[in-house]
């Protein structure tokens, strides 16, 4: 069965949960090292008020996302985002990251979805939009 | 500060990165995707910002690392990434603007597959004053 997408059609609430171990495991997977991901000590002395998530693994979680609902990883044509604020990560605890996601254009195969992930009530992307071809 | 004549300019990064399916399915894992068949869109990351790295951070381009944070991030992808790929990298420095002391960067990626563009990515970099 085959359901036709239109604009203004919501994809499902997801919440994800990060916590330390998720931050080190995307470290090592991406080679993004930078200690402020890691260590609290030295994200406090740069200012921020805790040990942050990459924006990138923010952005890739809701990439999984998309591609749960369009069909995979090779569904995805554009996708973009600005960090706008920062998904913060204390020690010991599970932060949640929701997400969701609204069909604005259909264009022949091609999708576009507007995508939204707060963390802790707080907006973390801005601007966040993929392309997809929906298999 | 940023060399004001690397503006504009292309640089060639590496010619011969490979890719392992253990670096795709360790990407993968991280966010819960079982389909490694090939990367998830965002894994190209890992090769751009490592090359825009090494490329900014040259003394003649002068950028600081260590005060950066990524303002945002696009992808436009071709072409997927699969396991036994060889890509090369070059990035082009697109744009710099300096704003209340914090210098922005926008630079480009682009990934190919020998002669086949694969991933074209827009990274925005900002050095905070």
């Amino acid at each position: 069965m085959t359901t036709k997408i239109e604009v203004g059609f919501a994809i499902p609430e997801r919440v994800v949960l990060i916590d330390r171990q998720m931050l080190k495991a995307y470290a090592d997977a991406s080679g993004d090292q930078n200690p402020i991901h890691q260590s609290e000590e030295v994200a406090v002395s740069v200012g921020l008020p805790n040990v942050i998530a990459h924006g990138m693994l923010t952005m890739a979680l809701v990439g999984k996302y998309v591609t749960d609902w369009s069909g995979g990883t090779a569904s995805v044509k554009e996708f973009g985002a600005r960090f706008i604020k920062p998904v913060i990560v204390p020690a010991g605890e599970k932060v949640d990251l929701t997400i969701n996601g609204t069909v604005t254009e259909v264009s022949g195969d091609q999708i576009k979805v507007d995508l939204v992930a707060t963390s802790a009530g707080v907006k973390v992307l801005g601007m966040a939009k993929a392309v997809v071809i929906k298999k | 500060m940023l060399a004001p004549d690397s503006v504009g300019r292309t640089f060639a990064g590496a010619n011969s990165i490979s890719i392992s399916q253990s670096e795709i399915d360790a990407f993968a894992a991280v966010i819960g995707e079982t389909d490694t068949s090939s990367a998830p869109p965002t894994f190209t990351i890992r090769i751009s910002l490592d090359q825009f790295q090494n490329i900014l951070t040259q003394p003649e381009i002068g950028l600081d690392w260590s005060r950066l944070v990524h303002g945002d991030q696009k992808f436009e992808i071709f072409a997927q990434v699969k396991a036994g790929d060889s890509l090369s990298c070059s990035a082009t420095i697109e744009s710099y603007r300096v704003a209340a002391g914090n210098e922005i960067v926008s630079v480009r990626s682009d990934l190919h597959r020998g002669a086949e563009l694969v991933v074209s990515s827009w990274s925005t970099l900002v050095v905070r004053a």
